[in-house]
């Protein structure tokens, strides 16, 4: 590399942090059992492929793809109880992310995905689609609007249900500070039961857990939850010169 | 450090309409999708081909894999903190759950060696339900003999695994594929970096 690329390079990304994140085989959720990595991980020294990523900014955000109640709109508006979920999107030193790129999708209020493979047989709502995105601003905050998204069964297990949860995917500065996660609710019974909830480390398992807020909720409109994430980084060993 | 993690979770089996809408035929636009690079991106025009394979050798319909990648002249788009963008995004996304052979397919260009002594090769993030969490691994380029021999992260592997990070060449009709299968696991698990 010239010394023009070194001067570059962008910051180090401290590492997956392991005792935050499930492991890869996770018996009680069965599918893991097969599809898991069950060799150990090799270890590589970060370069340029993984201290770069793609870069999506407000250009590739449409006016409503953060309004889940009118994003799939036909003749009405979606069914269920409307929600506002806010959050910062901050690094392990508490630093916000701006401008990254934040993704979502879920079930309708009847615990339904409009995805072609889903059989559960509660309805379809006609006008809500269930996919967002949005783009962080200065403080690293992002807000979507949409409906609280309904538990559903699956087929883990008998009479499994999944939690509501509204599934997430971020990117974040690199390749590695992708993170695909998903939101749970406060309070929610069926967390107890959830083999993939419970397949995180008990210690992380509530930064999982979104929170009720009476600042978010809007006066006769919507219910306000909290939802902060917090990605891999900085790294904090000194840089090799 | 002040704050922790937020725990990955499995992408489940109906991410389709969220991050891969189009290649799905749902009406929401896509950022990423398996078509990386068009007539006018410059460079050696390839397909990237290939299935995931569960710890039965079963292809996987519902795994979506992401690309990342320099561009022919070694260089990563990006903001201008990084390098200059070259007008190829290098990003690339694509679910196993379309294709009749469950296969995921990326038409791209071969990208050039980033640094002095690494060679060309792609970055690939496998998500899957039945996966809570990610896994990262790397496809090298089966044509690149000697400078695949000198790569330092390659040359990192244990050598009966390094074939598993390798992408074959085939060229028919002028067409250049490259085959990438992904084994979640077995005796030909690919070789996953803790990245």
């Amino acid at each position: 590399m010239t010394e023009n690329d070194t001067e570059r390079e962008p910051p180090g990304i401290g590492p997956r942090d392991w005792k935050s994140h499930p492991a890869y085989v996770s018996p009680e959720y069965k599918s893991t059992v097969l599809r898991g990595p069950t060799k150990p991980l090799v270890p590589i020294t970060h370069s340029l492929s993984e201290l770069t990523g793609p870069v999506y900014g407000a250009e590739c955000v449409g006016e409503l793809d953060h309004d889940l109640t009118r994003n799939g709109i036909k003749d009405g508006e979606p069914l269920g109880e409307r929600m506002i979920v806010s959050g910062r999107v901050l690094d392990e030193a508490g630093r916000p992310i701006r401008n990254t790129l934040v993704e979502v999708w879920q079930a309708n209020a009847a615990g339904r995905y409009i995805h072609l493979v889903d059989q559960h047989n509660a309805p379809l709502d006609p006008n809500f689609f269930g996919g967002g995105r949005c783009v962080t601003d200065d403080e690293g905050r992002y807000r979507f609007l949409t409906v609280k998204p309904g538990a559903y069964p699956w087929g883990n297990h008998p009479n499994a249900w999944r939690p509501n949860h509204i599934h997430f995917s971020l990117f974040g500065p690199s390749i590695a500070t992708r993170l695909v996660t998903q939101m749970y609710f406060p309070g929610d019974p069926l967390l107890e039961h959830d083999p993939i909830f419970l397949g995180t480390p008990e210690i992380a398992r509530n930064r999982l857990i979104s929170k009720f807020s009476l600042d978010v909720t809007e006066a006769d409109f919507a219910l306000g939850y909290i939802f902060d994430i917090v990605l891999r980084g900085p790294d904090q060993t000194p840089m090799e010169t | 450090m002040s704050h922790k993690q937020t725990p990955s979770q499995t992408v489940g089996p109906y991410f389709a309409y969220g991050l891969t809408p189009g290649q799905y035929n749902y009406r929401f636009a896509e950022v990423a999708s398996g078509s990386m690079a068009d007539d006018k991106v410059a460079g050696e025009h390839i397909r990237i081909i290939g299935q995931v394979l569960d710890g039965e050798g079963v292809p996987i319909n519902d795994a979506m894999i992401e690309l990342w990648q320099a561009d022919a002249t070694g260089r990563y788009a990006g903001d201008s903190d990084v390098r200059a963008n070259t007008g190829f995004s290098g990003f690339g996304r694509f679910g196993t759950g379309t294709d009749e052979e469950n296969r995921f397919i990326f038409d791209t260009v071969k990208p050039g060696s980033v640094e002095n002594g690494a060679a060309p090769h792609v970055s690939i993030i496998v998500f899957m339900r039945g996966m809570l969490t990610h896994a990262y691994t790397r496809a090298y380029f089966s044509d690149e003999v000697e400078a695949n021999a000198n790569d330092p992260v390659l040359s990192s592997v244990p050598e009966g695994r390094r074939e598993t990070l390798v992408a074959m060449r085939n060229e028919e009709d002028g067409n250049v594929t490259y085959r990438f299968d992904i084994h979640m696991q077995g005796d030909a698990e690919t070789v996953f970096f803790d990245v």
